[in-house]
């Protein structure tokens, strides 16, 4: 099973993949933005304002879902003691804090209009917040740490720890009285919000999935490159 | 109509801020890794030039060795 994850073979598709998933992604992103600014209906109470959905949702959809990935490669690191996987994880960060980051901050910005405050401490946002603080600890593991094989044990206790607060950020709405609102789209029941609404949102999960990938391909590259400078030296 | 579509009904101030925000932190994220990768090439590059014949003839024979090289601009 691990042939798939051989270094070569994946430095070797990532190279041909990176322009045809950047070109994807800016198609797609194209139509995204057109439906979810100008074609997609205004809400009947929230207006225009409804608009921040189709940039806040799926920021916050991606970046539990990269995290969800990491926590998994993390046990299996464990488990399997390989050390690709490693590099996959650490690859796989920098676009997860960043979406972590878009759906606090565009969260923010919707929230003045519809709740009348830009934060509170509301138990999805402190999730989501923690979940930030928890990315920005895995990726200054392996700054802090020259250790190789120390940063990759503290930053897979990070990430397998902080697995944790994924069910909390998913149940939260549930668990206790917020802000938000319960989920409206359910992959085993029918979505609460209409096509016209839907399918824009789900244009934007595309572009934003084909984001993260693009961005996932350069920085696995850029860490095998330097994984492999290191191997230079000590030829 | 465009100012219409710039007001958004008084929400315009709030929509292109998030959607402007969105689209810069994509840009720098994008730029930086592109820089990352760019800086680590150009080492490899210069890491690869300064190698003796021996271990020239040893890292060439290795496939990812090769790959980083077929994806680098310098001709070595």
């Amino acid at each position: 099973m691990f042939e798939y994850f051989n270094p070569y073979r994946i430095f070797k598709i990532n190279s041909n993949l990176q322009k045809i998933v950047f070109f994807c992604f800016i198609i797609v992103l194209s139509i995204g933005l057109l439906e979810a600014l100008f074609l997609s209906p205004e809400d009947y109470l929230q207006k225009d304002s409804v608009r921040i959905m189709y940039v806040h949702v799926p920021s916050a959809w991606i970046s539990v879902g990269i995290f969800s990935l990491i926590a998994i490669l993390s046990l299996s690191v464990f488990l399997f003691k390989n050390k690709n996987l490693i590099l996959i994880s650490k690859s796989l960060a920098p676009s997860g804090m960043l979406f972590t980051l878009i759906a606090l901050v565009t969260g923010s910005i919707w929230g003045k209009p519809t709740w009348g405050t830009w934060w509170a401490w509301d138990a999805r946002i402190t999730s989501m917040l923690i979940l930030f603080i928890l990315y920005v600890l895995y990726i200054l593991t392996f700054r802090i740490f020259e250790d190789h094989d120390k940063s990759n044990k503290i930053s897979s206790i990070i990430a397998i720890i902080g697995a944790i607060n994924i069910p909390i950020i998913k149940f939260s709405v549930d668990w206790w009285n917020t802000l938000h609102q319960p989920a409206s789209i359910s992959l085993t029941e029918k979505s609460a919000i209409d096509s016209s609404m839907l399918i824009p949102l789900i244009i934007m999960t595309a572009a934003f999935a084909l984001f993260s990938f693009l961005i996932f391909l350069m920085k696995y590259n850029t860490e095998l490159i330097k994984v492999k400078n290191k191997g230079l030296k000590r030829l | 109509m465009i100012s219409d579509l710039i007001s958004m009904n008084g929400y315009g101030a709030y929509v292109w801020s998030a959607f402007a925000f969105t689209l810069i932190s994509f840009s720098s994220l994008y730029f930086i890794i592109k820089l990352q990768l760019k800086k680590e090439q150009k080492r490899f590059e210069e890491n690869f030039s300064a190698l003796t014949e021996e271990k020239y003839n040893v890292a060439i024979s290795q496939e990812i060795y090769r790959e980083i090289l077929k994806n680098s601009s310098a001709k070595i």
